[in-house]
């Protein structure tokens, strides 16, 4: 670990204006401490959040859900609105880590972990994600659990979150506190980057910029909830392929599909085709396997990780008949 | 007083029968009972010292450094910059004496010494010393170092030259009768297959971890090694100094599986900083290193034939084994060692070879040769089942060999068909679909599956002393070791049996090289060879009390610290003087060439496959035993869940990567490398089944820390294939590997 420097935030406005390009926030740190002490993160100076009253969840006037950035996995999923409105994410949250992390681990840092994959968390390898320029290691390695869409020649890692594919599903909205002083509200659609060239940037977030709240709209009225987690043992591993469902069925017809992807790509994955070949149409064997097709048509496999193409084919269609039947 | 001699030392060589056991006749009453750990509260309390938590005054922090390139060598190492962080005292290196390698347990020499070459990633180069453990991290993380690179083999081939003459390892390299060709040809059904099993890694808790200290040129070493006898002297040979001038002290071990058995890089590494400093070093792994840098169990390829005749009989056996290692290393994995006494068949070939890698050292993990010899052995026995069809039990009990099937000896003790006739009734066996991918609920496939669990029996030259003092407690002392076994507790056990003290009156000293010498925990030798040890020394104390009491040893009963013979009843601290004492000493001796030596089991297990996703989840397991005498029914019910639970993560889960540019293991945190998690893990059940073997040792009991292990894999495995009829040679059999061969959704 290399020396930085430490100081508590007293306000999240004080906390956004005492940064540089080489701070890092820190709330839960499960994450943030173990890329430290492999010096895969070498930020001069912490500034611990951890305190900041950002840890309610409260209604909002449309029904939804506003989540304090610093509310703990484990309170999240145990509350008894987002238990009973978005059983999707409460699913998602229990899928993902351990207990103790999740007492842990907070909203807002869940949505910016940083990849798993093997390499990047090397040093003594190639890595563009850790070192824009110095290569992919991963490309022609060992790449089981890394991604088959949306990646690049630069960079083909997943992003390993649980609850941000939830939310993704949800529509969240993600309002931040900017350097400036100025609030931003970002859909979690408009929130992630692909890798391109630049797969160091994972995000739209500025510098000090700082994640405060999560909105969740309200649910789509009788829409069916899930969260299908394919992992390597039954728990404490990252997905290999997830599937956040919210689906509506009306009058024998598929009214609304909402459905995202984890393990696939580089950001929770969500892709308006897959739902565009599901919405309005009799729930049926082919349609599942038309949403299917339409979520893996360019989806490119680098060797140990081609398994995932059929896995998450099967895995879709198996959900869409668990939110679609009877 | 009475004329007492203060230090008998009795030795027993293990060439004869011992058909009478005093346990048997004690009437202590603790000798088997499932007691609970004596140093349980210490453990848990954080008041038991592992070998990184001695403070000690002036300790400086050291971190190692590990090779950057798989094959080549080092250049230089630019310690000028790192010397200038704040907090840093030193670099150290010594390119001659620091250990390329760990050392493989119970060797006296030292392991290959040499570090300028460069053979594996991660090889330790340097430590790193400073003033915090961050300030030598730090360092050590940014410390440039030049190599020039070499060539080197980083992926496994069977097409890869291969020795044909390894030296005897456990087992010899090849062993062959009659012609397992020919039976081949004639068998009315065969198998010829080959079973794959990926490089492993222990994982124990605890990471590899030394202390290192100097008085004049005395070293003590605190070090988490299994075995301090012969550690002290790998570790005096790798420094050039006398063995006794080293001191290793390790009292708690936190697991070791094989991995601690001989000395690690780290050690040699704290004790050349910690005498170039002048004060003492502490060198812990990273959990990384653990990895890279100290042992794996080999990777193996198994072609496995067996011939049969159509009512069952094998004629024929191939066992033919191709491991990794070092191209300086002549370990080999010795897979086929329970196949040479496991079935009949005249016809029999067990060969072992090994492709020569650049990658980590491959050495003993919990069970070396059956741990990964028996997935091949009882997979390929349940192929053949089915290729018969012939019930996996009927086939081994068509096969049961009243004698060794390869040497011209009796079995010790032999309780395979026993273990599987009670586990088959309480396990259910009799719903097992007898056709496999039969069962279906829901999404799942259900199947169930039987292995055969043996694991070949030793005793290792041991030593223990044993004091009364004269306020009637019992001091015993080793340089034993307990690595979370329960080794404390045992012993503690058979001393207070024999003794007829309390346990609370026995103070049990382990863990320290000034004792007397031991063979330390590992091979499932340590609770036999240590128990008849303390055994013997008792038993010349019982002697002892005797004369004292005036009574024929015969006449003499020991029970709560008195002693009770000819109508009188006496404190035993009265009989003693100022103390009595006696080391007892026990030797393998002609019984284990007399008699083919082995624990025993059968494993079964239940389990559930997802069609949709291929996730496999073990339901529930049933292990049945039979290792002679249980001398703690918890901990000893304890091993067996640990290595029921190694099976798991062998069937299912762990899969030690390298990449195959450089030799760098990929997977090299417990994030990626996957054991089982309580969640992988079933409610597990243990059975015991009443033993006892006059040839082992005088207590009578066998090994037991590695039999869980031996075949819980091979039973899942064999129940993934009664739940789907898939049959995947190549362990972990993970999903990829199933969802390849399920029907589409």
């Amino acid at each position: 670990m290399k020396t930085f420097t430490y100081e508590k935030a007293t306000s999240a406005e004080a906390a956004v204006a005492d940064t540089a390009a080489t701070t890092r926030f820190i709330a839960g740190g499960t994450n943030l401490l173990d890329l430290m002490k492999l010096q895969v993160e070498t930020p001069e100076k912490l500034v611990d959040i951890s305190r900041l009253p950002l840890a309610e969840i409260e209604d909002m006037d449309d029904g939804g859900l506003r989540i304090g950035a610093l509310v703990p996995n484990s309170d999240l999923a145990a509350d008894s609105r987002v238990i009973e409105r978005y059983e999707v994410l409460s699913r998602a949250l229990l899928a993902g880590a351990s207990g103790q992390l999740r007492n842990k681990a907070t909203t807002g840092g869940n949505l910016l972990q940083r990849t798993r994959c093997y390499y990047f968390y090397d040093t003594s390898t190639p890595c563009n994600k850790r070192e824009r320029g110095t290569g992919c290691s991963a490309i022609g390695g060992f790449n089981r659990i890394l991604a088959v869409l949306g990646t690049s020649d630069q960079c083909i890692a997943t992003h390993p979150s649980d609850m941000a594919v939830a939310m993704r599903a949800l529509d969240a909205t993600i309002v931040t506190l900017k350097h400036d002083g100025d609030k931003r509200r970002l859909s979690i659609h408009d929130f992630y980057r692909l890798p391109g060239d630049t797969p160091d940037i994972e995000t739209v977030l500025e510098p000090g910029e700082l994640i405060t709240h999560v909105e969740l709209p309200a649910p789509p009225q009788g829409a069916r909830q899930l969260y299908s987690k394919v992992r390597d043992r039954a728990s404490y591993a990252f997905a290999l392929v997830s599937v956040a469902g919210v689906v509506a069925v009306e009058d024998g017809k598929i009214a609304s599909a909402a459905l995202a992807f984890g393990g696939l790509g580089p950001m929770p994955w969500r892709d308006a085709a897959v739902e565009a070949a599901l919405v309005g149409k009799v729930p049926s064997d082919d349609g599942f396997a038309a949403a299917a097709d339409a979520l893996l048509k360019g989806a490119q496999g680098f060797g140990s990780n081609d398994f995932k193409i059929p896995l998450a084919r099967r895995t879709l269609i198996a959900c869409l008949r668990d939110l679609t039947g009877e | 007083m009475l004329g007492l001699d203060k230090g008998d030392h009795v030795t027993l060589t293990m060439d004869e029968a011992h058909p009478v056991s005093l346990l048997d006749t004690g009437v202590q009453g603790v000798i088997g009972k499932p007691l609970s750990r004596v140093d349980g509260p210490d453990k848990v309390s954080g008041a038991a010292t592992y070998a990184a938590e001695y403070a000690l005054d002036d300790l400086a922090y050291g971190v190692l450094v590990g090779a950057a390139i798989g094959k080549g060598r080092v250049v230089s190492i630019d310690a000028a910059a790192a010397k200038a962080m704040p907090g840093v005292i030193d670099v150290v290196t010594d390119f001659d004496t620091f250990i390329r390698v760990s050392q493989q347990g119970g060797e006296t020499e030292a392991p290959t010494q040499g570090v300028r070459d460069i053979e594996y990633f991660g090889e330790i180069i340097a430590i790193v010393v400073a003033e915090t453990f961050e300030a030598a991290r730090d360092a050590a993380e940014r410390l440039p170092v030049e190599y020039e690179r070499g060539d080197g083999v980083f992926a496994f081939s069977m097409d890869d030259a291969r020795d044909g003459d390894l030296p005897t390892n456990i087992v010899p390299a090849r062993t062959e009768q009659g012609d397992i060709d020919q039976a081949m040809r004639d068998a009315a059904v065969s198998v010829d297959v080959t079973y794959t099993t990926p490089s492993q890694n222990s994982a124990a808790m605890e990471p590899h971890a030394s202390i290192a200290t100097w008085e004049g040129d005395s070293l003590t070493l605190y070090g988490a090694y299994q075995m301090p006898t012969s550690d002290a002297q790998q570790l005096a040979e790798s420094l050039g100094i006398a063995a006794d001038k080293v001191r290793i002290i390790a009292h708690f071990i936190g697991g070791g599986f094989g991995s601690k058995l001989g000395i690690a890089p780290e050690s040699v590494a704290a004790a050349v900083a910690a005498k170039r400093l002048g004060r003492p070093v502490k060198a812990v792994m990273m959990r990384q290193q653990v990895f890279d840098a100290t042992v794996r169990r080999s990777n193996t390829s198994q072609r496995m034939r067996l011939a049969a005749r159509a009512d069952g009989t094998l004629i024929g056996i191939g066992h033919e084994t191709t491991a990794s290692n070092l191209s300086t290393e002549d370990f080999f994995e010795p897979a086929g060692i329970s196949t040479h006494f496991l079935y009949a068949g005249d016809n029999r070939l067990v060969s072992h070879d090994l492709v020569r890698l650049n990658w980590l050292l491959s050495g003993s993990m919990r069970a070396p040769g059956e741990a990964v010899g028996l997935l091949g052995l009882e997979c390929a026995v349940d192929e053949l089942a089915m290729a018969l069809d012939i019930d996996p039990i009927e086939l081994r009990r068509i096969n049961e060999p009243a004698r060794d099937p390869e040497k011209d000896v009796d079995f010790s003790s032999r309780a395979l068909m026993p273990a599987l006739d009670t586990g088959a009734k309480r396990f259910g066996w009799e719903q097992r679909p007898v056709r496999p991918g039969t069962r279906r609920e829901g999404e799942w496939l259900i199947g169930m599956g039987v292995a055969a669990a043996a694991r070949a029996n030793m005793l290792m030259e041991t030593s223990a002393k044993v004091a009364i003092h004269p306020d009637g407690s019992v001091t015993v002392s080793s340089a034993m070791t307990d690595i979370g076994t329960g080794s404390y507790t045992i012993l503690t056990q058979v001393a207070a049996e024999m003794l007829g003290v309390p346990m609370d009156r026995i103070t049990m000293e382990l863990g320290d090289t000034n004792d007397v010498p031991a063979a330390g925990s590992g091979g499932s030798w340590g609770a036999c060879s240590s128990g008849s040890a303390i055994y013997l020394a008792c038993e010349a104390l019982r002697g002892k009390l005797a004369r004292a009491m005036d009574v024929a040893e015969a006449a003499l009963t020991l029970k709560d610290g008195r002693a009770i013979g000819d109508n009188r009843s006496t404190p035993i601290g009265d009989l003693v003087g100022d103390g009595i004492e006696a080391i007892g000493t026990i030797k393998p001796g002609e019984q284990e060439e007399l008699f083919t030596q082995a624990s025993y089991g059968a494993h079964f297990a239940e389990v559930a496959v997802n069609r949709v996703t291929g996730e496999t989840r073990v339901r529930r397991m049933l292990g049945v035993f039979a290792a002679g005498r249980i001398l703690n029914e918890k901990t000893a019910r304890s091993q067996c869940l640990g290595g029921m639970t190694f099976g798991i993560g062998a069937a299912l889960t762990e899969d030690l990567i390298h990449d195959t540019r450089t030799g760098k293991l990929v997977n090299r945190d417990l994030a990626e490398y996957h054991v089982p998690v309580n969640a992988d893990v079933p409610q597990l059940e243990v059975v015991f089944l009443p033993e006892r073997d006059i040839h082992a040792n005088p207590i009578h009991a066998k090994g037991i820390g590695e039999l869980g292990i031996c075949g819980a894999g091979a039973a899942i495995a064999n129940a993934i294939y009664n739940a789907t009829a898939i049959r995947v040679r190549g362990f972990p059999i993970t999903l990829d590997k199933l969802i390849a061969a399920l029907p589409a959704v």
